[in-house]
């Protein structure tokens, strides 16, 4: 595939990095990347993946936008309430980029859908608002070896890491083992967010994305990011392997994905 | 002295406080003597055995306890440590 005149403008300012060039760009074009929500992650991810060129972008969300979205959701706008917001986002990356493949899904993403659905993509973006379907995002994908991009928000803060087990890193299990009991914490209605922050992380799994696309610069798949907008902190821990982890430890017990992933939307 | 980071969703029981400080020689000693200054954080931290809960990881200066000692890991004047919980939001 050649570029045209107008896309060897359009991606001009990437072209002359040295780090992505022609073929880095071509790469992008040819990139297929799945986002799991169009909410306050999604959003500000598929608008950076769209307008760098990402060649077809995915897009997975039951919901129809609401008012009270529109304090981060920055994909949909005030004239379409009640629409689906995979079609406000459709809308919305294709007026950014009209270059590019938009494939919209509009269901929730499910134990019983998500193989099927992340198959004819090379890479996932987590922009999932619960525990039970981060776990299953995780454990599909690493049945699929896609790589997995995972970031989460929380009132001010917000957590960032590329897992990618098939190619020796940890997944988010080894991170995490259980996800938290119901009733334990707030729930997800009661928690807040500040809107900005779906920004700051939802544009880091971007950044993330492009640069596992390109294949340059560090990965976070051995750490885990820990940003806290109150403090204006950027933090990194250390993300190792776990030798007993359940899924991709070297005696795994979670072989599919029949498993209970129904807890609550719990933070 | 040990600096001890405190998470969001913790904060209410520190007084909204992002940092705290402790004496502890282990991380054991330390959740005791955070509860006893913040009543309930113990409880946000460990399970009805005592097991630290598997949502919830503590960092010493970057590394996860897990890969250490768990609550054995020992601490030193200086220490930084880092409680981090799962966090699930994205919508």
């Amino acid at each position: 595939m050649e570029f045209t005149e107008a896309q060897l403008e359009r991606y001009s300012r990437h072209i002359i990095l040295s780090d992505v060039g022609g073929k880095g760009q071509k790469k992008l074009s040819q990139a297929k990347v799945l986002v799991i929500g169009a909410g306050g992650l999604g959003s500000p991810a598929a608008l950076y993946l769209a307008a760098a060129g990402i060649g077809t972008l995915g897009l997975a969300d039951g919901d129809v936008v609401d008012l009270s979205n529109l304090q981060r959701q920055i994909l949909h706008t005030t004239d379409r309430i009640g629409v689906p917001k995979v079609e406000s986002g459709r809308q919305t990356l294709a007026a950014l980029n009209p270059d590019i493949t938009i494939k919209t899904y509009q269901y929730h993403v499910s134990a019983d859908n998500i193989m099927g659905l992340i198959a004819d993509y090379d890479m996932v973006l987590d922009g999932s608002d619960n525990f039970s379907t981060r776990f299953m995002i995780n454990d599909a994908c690493f049945f699929a070896r896609k790589t997995l991009i995972s970031g989460s928000i929380f009132r001010f803060e917000g957590q960032l890491t590329t897992i990618k087990p098939h190619e020796g890193f940890p997944c988010y299990r080894c991170l995490y083992p259980e996800p938290p009991p119901a009733g334990l914490v707030p729930n997800c209605q009661e928690a807040g967010v500040l809107g900005v922050l779906a920004g700051t992380i939802g544009v880091l799994q971007a950044a993330e994305a492009i640069k596992e696309i390109l294949k340059i610069g560090d990965t976070v798949a051995d750490k885990l990011l820990i940003y806290d907008a109150l403090e204006m902190k950027f933090r990194k821990v250390s993300r190792p392997k776990d030798p007993n982890c359940r899924l991709c430890g070297p005696h795994p017990t979670i072989k599919n994905l029949s498993g209970d992933y129904a807890v609550s939307c719990a933070i | 002295m040990i600096k001890v980071r405190i998470p969001t969703p913790l904060r209410p029981l520190t007084k909204n406080q992002g940092e705290v400080e402790a004496t502890a020689g282990s991380i054991a000693e330390m959740i005791e003597n955070l509860n006893a200054a913040h009543p309930g954080l113990k409880d946000r931290l460990c399970d009805d055995k005592g097991e630290l809960r598997r949502f919830v990881n503590i960092y010493v200066n970057e590394e996860d306890i897990r890969f250490l000692k768990g609550k054995d890991t020992s601490l030193k004047d200086g220490d930084e440590v880092s409680i981090v919980p799962a966090i699930a939001g994205g919508n």
